[in-house]
């Protein structure tokens, strides 16, 4: 048993005041969740806090909140551990004045808050979650039975299945925070799910969809807020990366140049070895001014909007000679070590998921007990060899 | 933390000898009066800054395994010094170590050009200059160099996403502090921390060419709340992040309607300040957002 002051960010709809902070002291075990918590504090303080939970046991996705401003579930979170990050956060922070910190608790991020913990899931994740078409389209006629696939077919897409709506990935999203019409983490994740079901007959249009949305699969800054909030390990943002790649792949066309950044920047190293910085927005937008003989209006209006940006890094000599800088450039024979990889690499596209397979076990070093004399002698014999060379 | 004499595989990366010139030219000399042998990896090739992995998984597993090799066949574990390196590399080191078949399908390739990738092979690790700064070289030992306190100096903390999350794939269970390291580096030096909203949250340079609205948006917000947290510079181990707040900072200053106008250091800048380096020799004159204001403040303390 040990005592821990929660530090609540409270907001009643009906008192007409703005949200305030309250504390609430606790005793619980360590290893108890947050939630407990807040829920020990709930029974003996004040009935009136509230938060939305069920479960209490990762399975139902209610409880989502931010715990020293890491989004996650309460009830995943053991208070002992929030107490402990709160306690890092305060080593370094100016304002700490050696007081044991408290845990701070928030509602979740980039969601309207109904009261206290409770957010208005509906206004963004529900909605967008059905923004992505969240059921399945199959063609032809229906099955008598059910749709029969194969096992391994699946084994794809359990990775985004496992996701259980409690809106932490929402909550943390970067992008969102600067862009609320993003589609967002969950969603996309959702997406990837249907994306990758060999049941469903209308995967180029739900591509085509994602990839067109300018707030779709390309406004995703890539800052790995999902995959550390995701209670499940559903890694949101790699699904949203493994959107981008079938949607290169089907080579779609997007208005925000997302394919072509891809294109351009895969190219630029395929040729040089080292990135081209000058060459890459050029490139970005320029697939769109020769592919087409005309460039395309959004094309113009980045390149234009760049030239401010460009004349201020010619001034304090940032871009050394005129505005082609000079390049790095590999030495002999390297760059077409660079190619070979290329070419091995574009043959196979080889995708390694490691939530599906795992860690193998080739480097676990067997206990000096568990040895076996035979092990011990092979041992013994590569060292020696080893002197001798 | 270690006494003895650091030598390791030096992997600068694209952009430090590209836009940002002045935090290749740090960390030399910056590497110089700490004592760090920096062999460069020049045969080596670009990250691909997780852009590759998003066109092709394998391409940029192989590309990184190739780094990885070439650093092996020196003998060194690796630094860094740009947080995109470091996230885009370890998620490949991660994939390549994880299962003994795939590494051994991208070997395949690098055999014929007398490489190979080894998981752990001679100890080896690639770290971001912050990180080998605080585990390698030693807080201590850091804190003993200065010439210059940066006594006064109001330093706000940016990481660059990469070396922030996520946590399992970056090494947080054996050094769960890593994330703090910029704070204890500021402190080391005689600096003040400042403390804002911003400093592990996204710069926004990923979708600077796709979305620059939401791009400059994060750059403007995280530069404003520093100022307004009272703070008289940033530091960032990441060029791309220095990209987004210092190059693009007067673009960025426009979408969020207020004035910005805060220097932006690469971390060899800092720490080479409190070793007592010029501003000038520092490369501080090719940023963007004037860094005259940290200079007045810094003349002030005799190096």
């Amino acid at each position: 048993m040990a005592t821990y002051t929660l530090k609540v960010r409270r907001f009643q709809p009906e008192s007409g005041e703005g949200p305030y902070w309250e504390e609430f002291k606790v005793e619980l075990d360590p290893s108890l969740s947050v939630l407990d918590g807040l829920l020990q504090a709930k029974d003996r303080d004040d009935g009136s806090l509230s938060v939305r939970c069920s479960c209490r046991a990762a399975i139902c996705g209610s409880c989502g909140m931010k715990i020293n401003g890491q989004s996650g579930l309460g009830c995943k979170t053991q208070v002992g551990e929030a107490q402990e990050l709160a306690e890092k956060k305060a080593s370094v922070s100016p304002s700490a004045n050696g007081d044991t910190p408290p845990i701070v608790i928030e509602p979740m991020g980039n969601m309207p808050v109904v009261k206290d913990l409770v957010t208005d899931m509906e206004s963004t994740h529900w909605k967008k979650i059905r923004r992505v078409t969240p059921w399945l389209l199959p063609h032809g006629e229906a099955p008598e039975r059910e749709y029969v696939v194969e096992p391994e077919s699946m084994i794809d897409i359990t990775q985004s299945m496992a996701c259980i709506q409690c809106g932490a990935c929402v909550s943390s999203c970067l992008s969102m925070e600067a862009d609320p019409d993003f589609i967002g983490p969950a969603a996309l994740a959702k997406a990837y799910r249907f994306v990758g079901d060999p049941r469903d007959a209308e995967t180029k249009e739900r591509l085509h969809d994602l990839a067109e949305d300018p707030h779709g699969i390309y406004d995703c800054t890539h800052c790995f807020s999902c995959i550390d909030a995701c209670p499940k390990g559903v890694a949101p943002m790699d699904q949203i990366m493994r959107l981008r790649r079938k949607a290169g792949e089907e080579g779609i066309e997007d208005p925000n140049s997302g394919h072509h950044h891809e294109l351009a920047f895969a190219q630029i190293i395929e040729k040089k070895g080292t990135l081209d910085e000058v060459a890459l927005p050029k490139e970005s937008f320029a697939f769109g001014i020769k592919g087409k003989l005309k460039p395309s209006k959004r094309a113009i209006k980045e390149v234009l909007g760049a030239l401010p940006t460009i004349f201020r890094t010619i001034k304090t000599g940032k871009v050394r000679s005129k505005w082609i800088a000079p390049h790095h450039k590999l030495p002999g024979g390297a760059q077409d070590d660079v190619k070979a990889i290329y070419k091995h690499a574009e043959e196979h596209r080889e995708e390694f998921n490691l939530y599906i397979k795992g860690e193998d076990e080739d480097f676990v070093e067997p206990e000096p007990d568990e040895m076996t004399e035979e092990a011990i002698t092979a041992e013994a014999a590569t060292a020696a060899e080893s002197e001798e060379s | 933390m270690s006494d003895g004499q650091i030598k390791v595989a030096y992997w600068p990366g694209c952009v430090s000898r590209g836009f940002t010139p002045e935090l290749h030219g740090s960390m030399a000399i910056v590497a110089e009066k700490l004592g760090i042998e920096l062999l460069e990896l020049d045969r080596a090739n670009c990250c691909g800054a997780g852009v590759i992995a998003e066109h092709n998984q394998e391409l940029a597993d192989t590309l990184n395994a190739r780094t990885f090799a070439l650093a092996q066949q020196t003998g060194l574990s690796m630094m860094n010094i740009c947080s995109t390196c470091q996230g885009a590399q370890s998620e490949c080191q991660q994939r390549l170590d994880a299962d003994s078949s795939y590494r051994a399908h991208i070997n395949e390739v690098l055999s014929g050009q007398g490489l190979a990738y080894e998981k752990g092979k001679d100890g080896f690790t690639n770290k971001n200059f912050l990180w080998l700064l605080v585990e390698d070289y030693g807080l201590d030992r850091l804190a003993e160099q200065v010439k210059r306190p940066l006594s006064g100096l109001r330093v706000g903390p940016f990481y660059g996403c990469y070396v922030v999350r996520p946590k399992e794939r970056l090494g947080y269970d054996e050094f769960p502090d890593r994330d703090i390291y910029l704070e204890k580096v500021i402190e080391a030096l005689g600096g003040q921390v400042v403390e804002y909203d911003g400093a592990r949250k996204c710069c926004g340079f990923p979708v600077i060419t796709m979305n620059r609205d939401t791009s400059l948006r994060q750059a403007g917000t995280h530069v404003g709340d520093a100022i307004d947290a009272g703070a008289d510079c940033l530091v960032t181990p990441c060029p791309l992040c220095h990209l987004n707040l210092d190059m693009q900072q007067p673009e960025a200053a426009k979408v969020v309607n207020r004035d910005l106008g805060l220097a932006v250091l690469h971390l060899p800048q800092l720490v080479g300040l409190a070793l007592g380096a010029e501003p000038k020799q520092l490369g501080m004159s090719k940023h963007i957002a004037s860094t005259k204001w940290v200079e007045e403040r810094l003349a002030a303390v005799p190096a």
